[in-house]
């Protein structure tokens, strides 16, 4: 068998710069999707900060950091991020490896909330959508996860299918707002 | 139109997918007749005012909701999570 080299989602398509905003692609390492058994909520919580110094989200938040976190993803969803999950937490929850299944995009720039709010629903003004929030939304019609992560600092994962549609759909939002702001 | 989530918080309609008024949660007990299985299946009313629905959060959370709205004048009224007002 011959030899094979892994490809990141985005290669060859980031990083860039469009309209003053940077797009860069984001290795968030091992993805595990955190599904607590009914009633285990508590037990689950205490294995994270047991285990590996989490907490638990409430719904629309993520603890600790991109780079190591637990990012809310949906009803009695979370997403363990950084962190290769240890035994406790099978005991107390269903448990997805999906490392390979997301695109993460971080978006930056003074006008990347007003290019983002022309593909997703989300309300996304500061007193909000605030530091640490985050959303399962779409975001042109495609299944996503939308975090704040800074003042004008986005992460945005979409599954790795659509990585190719979601920067052509970024691109054009973005050189839009550009477009109108330079008139 | 905006849908108060219980979870999420107001989203976009976008964001969800509508499934019809909530008799859905109210199968017929067992030996039911007939009557009471045709209604359950297919006969659905079709108020001018307050009714209840079904709707999935689709793109957001994922749960099912109980939304309570008005016809006449496409007032949301509330939502509360299909488990709960299942019980």
């Amino acid at each position: 068998m011959g030899e094979l080299t892994a490809q990141s989602p985005m290669d060859g398509m980031m990083p860039t710069r469009i309209g003053g905003v940077a797009l860069r692609e984001v290795d968030l390492g091992a993805l595990t999707l955190v599904m607590p058994y009914r009633g285990a909520d508590d037990a689950l919580s205490g294995a994270l900060e047991a285990g590996h110094g989490l907490r638990w989200p409430d719904a629309g938040r993520m603890t600790g950091t991109t780079e190591r976190g637990v990012m809310w993803f949906g009803r009695t969803q979370a997403l363990l991020i950084g962190v290769e999950p240890g035994e406790g937490l099978s005991v107390h929850a269903a448990l997805v490896d999906q490392s390979d299944a997301w695109a993460a995009v971080e978006i930056e720039g003074d006008r990347a909330a007003e290019a983002l709010a022309r593909l997703t629903p989300v309300d996304l003004r500061t007193g909000v959508f605030g530091v640490g929030h985050t959303a399962r939304t779409e975001v042109a019609h495609m299944a996503a996860s939308l975090t704040r992560t800074g003042e004008a600092t986005f992460l945005l994962m979409v599954f790795r299918a659509f990585s190719r549609t979601l920067v052509h759909e970024l691109g054009t939002a973005l050189e839009g707002v550009a477009v109108r702001a330079a008139r | 139109m905006r849908l108060p989530c219980p979870i999420c918080g107001e989203r976009d309609r976008r964001e969800f997918y509508y499934a019809g008024h909530a008799v859905a949660l109210e199968r017929p007990g067992e030996g039911a007749g007939a009557k009471a299985w045709d209604d359950y299946v297919h006969n659905r009313e079709n108020p001018c005012g307050e009714t209840r629905d079904l709707w999935f959060h689709e793109s957001g959370c994922g749960a099912w909701l109980v939304v309570t709205r008005d016809t006449a004048s496409h007032a949301v009224l509330s939502a509360v999570l299909a488990e709960e007002a299942a019980r």
